[in-house]
């Protein structure tokens, strides 16, 4: 279970304090698959960083079962449990994908091991485990190779920032899979997925939704999704969200 | 003692020669290992015969016109503190012939006296012949001695043929200034991939001069390397098209702690169809690479070994 208590976040940007997170409080239970939604700019990368530890909060404080993480490391983190697939993954020059799958694995997994984690996000594994994470991968490849490497790391709490960006409409549907899936073998741990998609906000326990650093509805997915239908927290899958109104 | 083929070597040159040539048995075709200043064990085949120099130290290694799948080790290494030796290394290659060259030369150094191995290695690679050719140097030892390596490659490329180079210095050597010249005939092809590290207050310059004479010939001189601790590096790459051709020149580098790089990338266009491109970039290692490792569980020394270790695979 993660709970944050009265987060707030600031930063030091052209001369002026500006606030990215404003008073956040909430809790994460387990066996629960939660989405954050909102829009653009409302500040959902910049809470999974603070959760993931690459930032640490101004104020308030951070608790992973009970304990204060307020100013753990991100490794350590990372080995209480926390796992997380970057918005926009990251690129590496020699190493191969095999070589990313097992240092989230953190064990010598064998090739057919690593590979299942590749077929779980729809690339043919055959044609991927070699290659380079490097500039010769599209968007979407790295971006599902990203999330293969969280599948690998099997978290207690599994961070997810906006995993359908520059995924094809065909792919979508198995990446809901992949993310049902994990959720049908949940036991202790929970899922935060950051994302737009009426589809992914479909399948959720519980709805965040934040706007300009502020946490401003929270609830159960019954409750929340029909207020966001048609806004731009909620794109159907055949729309961009460029298409959608700014909710 | 280890029983290496019908020579006897020691548990340090074993290691050096696993280092440097991958060998943990004596290797299967022609071969020369030089030990300590010395031929040590040498053996021929039908098709390609290795004889030592009658006017200077070193060996000419004749292989036959068409000779196919065969590959010739020639191993150097050193553990005796002190020792100081130039060697010429002469290749002549058959045209049409298809074969690996693996040379590589690793210096243990456990004294106060400095240890050098400068290795001049010419290739005459005739016309249509493949050769792949690797090299890798290393260095260990607790002396204060340095471990010195000076190699100098000579290739002289005729019609069509292809040349693959793979140069290797990862650790221990201290000072190193290597040169590698080549001079392409019409249709020739020269691969050239370098992969350098370099730590504590080691030294090193490679300078590359490749001359592109013939219509279609062809270079590609790809470095990487890192350079950490106090470390110093300098490639410098000249390309010069002198005809119809096409060249292109990389380097890439990673820069850690108080090291340094200087990259001189050069290019010389004296004939109009000449396609010359040259890549150079130097930076330390992103910032969101190492938290990328980090939200896996690795600390940041760690992330940093990995992104390295896979930089220069
Ligand atoms: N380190 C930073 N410095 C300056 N501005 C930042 C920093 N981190 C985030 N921001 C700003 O905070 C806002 C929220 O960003 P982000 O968390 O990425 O939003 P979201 O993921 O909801 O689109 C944006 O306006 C962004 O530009
Ligand atoms: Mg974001």
């Amino acid at each position: 279970m993660l709970e944050l208590r009265n987060i707030t976040f600031d930063v030091h940007d052209d001369g002026q304090d500006k606030e990215i997170i404003r008073d956040v409080s909430l809790t994460l239970p387990d066996r629960k698959l939660i989405v954050v939604t909102g829009p653009n700019g409302g500040g959902k990368s910049t809470l999974a960083r603070l959760i993931a530890g690459i930032e640490t909060p101004t104020s308030g404080q951070i608790l992973l079962n009970g304990e204060d993480i307020t100013h753990m490391s991100i490794t350590d983190r990372a080995k209480k449990g926390i796992g997380f697939a970057f918005q926009q993954p990251v690129r590496f020059k020699g190493l191969q994908v095999l070589d990313l799958i097992r240092l989230a694995a953190g064990k010598h997994l064998t090739v057919v091991d690593a590979c299942a984690y590749l077929s779980k996000v729809g690339l043919c594994a055959r044609d991927y485990i070699n290659r380079e994470v490097n500039s010769s991968l599209s968007g979407g490849e790295l971006k599902r190779i990203e999330i293969a490497t969280v599948l690998a790391k099997a978290p207690s709490l599994a961070i997810f920032d906006e995993p359908e960006a520059g995924i094809d409409l065909w792919s979508f549907q198995n990446l809901i899979d992949v993310f049902q899936r994990l959720r049908e073998h949940i036991q202790d741990s929970s899922i935060l997925i950051i994302s737009h998609q009426e589809r992914i906000l479909n399948i959720a326990d519980e709805i965040i939704v934040l706007r300009d650093g502020h946490l401003v509805r929270k609830g159960s997915k019954d409750e929340i999704l029909p207020e966001l239908i048609g806004t731009s927290a909620a794109i159907p899958t055949c729309r961009g969200p460029e298409e959608s109104e700014a909710m | 003692m280890i029983q290496f083929g019908n020579i006897q070597i020691d548990e340090i040159q074993m290691r050096l020669l696993e280092e440097v040539a991958d060998l943990h048995s004596v290797p299967e075709g022609a071969f020369n290992i030089r030990s300590n200043g010395k031929s040590a064990a040498r053996f021929s085949t039908a098709n390609i015969e290795i004889e030592p120099k009658e006017d200077a130290s070193g060996i000419n290694v004749h292989i036959k016109p068409g000779t196919k799948n065969e590959s010739v080790h020639i191993p150097v290494v050193m553990t005796q503190s002190g020792l100081t030796e130039l060697v010429y290394n002469d290749f002549y290659i058959g045209e049409g012939c298809d074969v690996t060259i693996v040379a590589g030369c690793g210096i243990d150094n456990c004294g106060p006296k400095d240890s050098e191995h400068d290795g001049i290695h010419r290739f005459y690679v005739g016309k249509g012949a493949k050769i792949r050719y690797v090299e890798k140097h290393y260095g260990s030892g607790t002396g204060t001695g340095k471990r010195i390596l000076n190699p100098g490659t000579e290739v002289y490329m005729e019609e069509n043929s292809t040349m693959e180079m793979e140069m290797v210095q990862i650790k221990g050597v201290d000072d190193t200034d290597r040169t590698t010249t080549a001079e392409l005939a019409a249709g020739a092809r020269l691969v050239v991939r370098e992969r350098l590290m370099t730590h504590d207050k080691q030294r090193a310059t490679s300078t590359y001069v490749v001359n592109l004479n013939g219509e279609g010939a062809t270079a590609d001189v790809v470095s990487r390397s890192v350079a950490r601790d106090d470390s110093y590096q300098k490639f410098d790459a000249k390309i010069i098209g002198n005809a119809p051709c096409s060249g292109h020149t990389e380097c890439d580098s990673i820069i850690m702690d108080n090291g340094r790089i200087l990259a001189v990338p050069g290019l010389e266009a004296n004939d109009v169809d000449a396609a010359l491109v040259h890549e150079a970039a130097i930076g330390k290692i992103a910032g969101d690479q190492i938290i990328k490792l980090m939200t896996l569980g690795l600390t940041e020394q760690e992330a940093e070994e990995q992104i390295i270790n896979g930089f220069l695979k």
